[in-house]
């Protein structure tokens, strides 16, 4: 059993190390590390790099283009695209973080249940699951957030619900595969309490694909938010959210193009940094696809 | 196979009762009263009781439940509360122009993402692959409806080479009118489509018999297209799949971006004027659009792969 357990702790380590070369040796990763630092410089600190307030409206200023003053114009209610862009990597970042966190605790539990316990509660879980697999996360976002409308929790929920089903799909998987493990069995033979084995054997083995899941899915979050937000399902004006601000500045569009410019060049960029990461990921476990 | 398409078509019907459970559900547990939300705060006492005595909101919810599936089965699914149109012609009306998009988009993204596909394959790790993964990163990372606005700018509005709304009257006419919504779309998918070709052609020209097959001198044109494509259809079929799901999320941003008729434009709609019934009937429309296509994908899988029919 030690021994077992001595090749699980290399495997570990040798799946970290690889993770840190592949992201520190390729300069395409390393840009995308930058820019997500910098995204999050610019989130925390937005009131200190914004040269204006967000939401205050100017009457005097309005469909203004780029200038010194104000970098990316103004929009139609005088405010400054800039200033609302650096506000909206805010909303980018807490949804791209906590979505896929409460997506992975949910899904995780719900997984570890099926997989553990097996039987009919496997098969109730299993198929609401496969029920919600079926349809592609936006579309059930979209789905959901019809009926209960936008607003901050709203969103987490809806985010939430789409992509619960990945997580306990692998959860479930790799409980399966844990609970055959020697250890187990001879865990559960000693008479150790279930709950004890779950946080104690089960959980601690199958966080690693957990976590790469969920680093996986930080960009799915931040492109449905903005989804959403552009549909008018999602943040709320006057709040500045990356799609609403695309939205916005289409229904304004002959005033002045440079808002949707502006907040869908940061989606994209930010999206297309943590996919290049997400890709150095995959490659890094999976390498016979490159 | 005849069996099998039976079990497969018998298995979408729990799978279409659940779909409508939920969103029954989804649709009662919503916080307030309906009657409020339609009648506005302004409604008398006897007003609201009327309304609720007429939608049946005070039986009880199983009954509630069996007259909304009832509804669904016999095409009725209640009229507009803003305008009073049936809901069901109000569907009837947008669908064609959802199912007209995503189809269009499909057939470009397909068109362009195989072949982009099988070059990166064959000329793997030089130009053309480093060309192929330059445009599936940013695909895959420029949100849909930015893109449309982009084209829509660029294209309809500064150019004015395109309609900037509408959806179009005749054939000629509506190619004309989809042509940006679709080429937004079938930009994404090609960039999926293409990585995705990429891959599984790789995969299966590192097998056993791609080997024999250049060992004994067969021309590389050969394996590639008789040996090499023709055994990455089952997973690039599953791909097809998944994208089609993806055209139809991705039709309801568009729609909107380019202000054309569909199913999306009538759900985002009524989402801004609370218009219930309205929702309903989109959201139900889309469950089953998905469970259609995930229906039609199986069926695929049987052409494809003749395997599948001998089980």
């Amino acid at each position: 059993m030690s021994n077992l357990e001595n090749t699980l702790n290399e495997n570990d380590q040798g799946l970290l190390g690889t993770l840190k070369t592949t992201l520190l040796d390729n300069p395409g990763t390393i840009v995308a590390l930058l820019i997500i630092l910098v995204l999050a410089i610019v989130a925390i600190f937005a009131p200190l790099l914004a040269p204006f307030d967000p939401i205050t409206q100017s009457m005097i200023k309005i469909n203004r283009v780029p200038s010194w003053e104000n970098w990316l114009g103004t929009d139609q209610f005088g405010r400054d695209v800039l200033s609302r862009v650096i506000y909206g990597s805010r909303n980018s970042l807490i949804f791209g973080l906590i979505s896929p966190f409460c997506a992975a605790a949910v899904g995780t539990t719900l997984g570890v249940v099926a997989g553990y316990f097996g039987g009919i509660t496997d098969r109730v879980i299993s198929r609401a699951i496969d029920l919600l697999l079926a349809f592609p996360e936006l579309l059930l976002a979209i789905m959901i957030a019809a009926i209960l409308g936008g607003g901050f929790w709203n969103v987490i929920f809806v985010i939430t619900v789409a992509f619960v089903p990945g997580f306990a799909r692998v959860a479930r998987a790799q409980t399966m595969s844990v609970k055959q493990e020697p250890y187990v069995e001879a865990a559960i033979s000693m008479g150790v309490r279930t709950p004890s084995i779950i946080f104690r054997h089960i959980l601690p083995n199958i966080m690693a694909p957990i976590v790469i899941l969920m680093m996986l899915w930080v960009a799915s979050a931040i492109r449905l938010e903005a989804a959403l937000s552009f549909l008018g399902i999602g943040t709320q004006p006057p709040n500045p959210s990356w799609g609403n601000i695309i939205r916005d500045g289409l229904n304004n569009v002959f005033g002045s193009p440079w808002p949707v410019i502006g907040a869908g060049a940061a989606i994209t960029l930010v999206v297309l940094a943590f996919n290049l990461i997400g890709d150095a990921v995959r490659d890094a476990l999976d390498p016979s696809t490159t | 196979m005849a069996r099998y398409l039976a079990l497969r078509l018998i298995d979408t019907i729990p799978t279409i009762f659940l779909v409508l459970l939920l969103v029954f559900m989804a649709m009662r547990i919503l916080p307030g009263d309906p009657a409020v939300a339609v009648l506005g705060d302004m409604a008398t006492q006897e007003q609201l009781a009327l309304f609720r005595e007429r939608m049946g909101l005070n039986d009880p919810l199983w009954m509630q439940f069996i007259h909304f599936v009832g509804g669904v089965l016999t095409f009725n699914l209640g009229s507009s509360m803003t305008n009073g149109k049936d809901v069901v012609g109000l569907i009837l009306y947008n669908l064609p122009y959802t199912i007209e998009l995503t189809i269009v988009a499909m057939l470009m993204g397909t068109a362009v993402g195989v072949p982009v596909g099988v070059m990166a394959a064959k000329h793997r790790n030089k130009l053309p692959d480093h060309a192929a993964r330059a445009f599936s990163l940013l695909g895959y990372a420029i949100p849909d409806f930015y893109l449309g606005a982009l084209l829509l700018i660029t294209f309809a509005l500064n150019l004015g080479w395109f309609p900037t709304n509408g959806g179009g009257d005749g054939f000629i006419d509506r190619m004309y009118h989809i042509f940006l919504p679709a080429l937004t779309l079938a930009f994404v998918k090609a960039a999926f489509i293409g990585r995705l070709t990429r891959t599984s052609l790789l995969e299966v020209l590192s097998k056993d018999f791609v080997r024999t097959a250049r060992a004994k001198g067969a021309k590389e044109r050969r394996i590639l297209y008789r040996h090499g494509l023709r055994n990455a259809l089952l997973p690039l079929t599953t791909g097809l799949g998944l994208s089609m799901l993806a055209t139809l999320s991705g039709s309801v941003a568009i729609e909107l971006v380019f202000n054309r008729p569909g199913i999306g434009k009538m759900l985002i709609s009524a989402i801004a004027e609370r218009d219930y019934a309205v929702i309903q009937g989109g959201v139900v429309v889309f469950a089953l659009m998905v469970v259609a296509i995930n229906l039609l994908m199986d069926l695929l899988y049987i052409v494809v792969d003749p395997r599948i029919r001998m089980a």
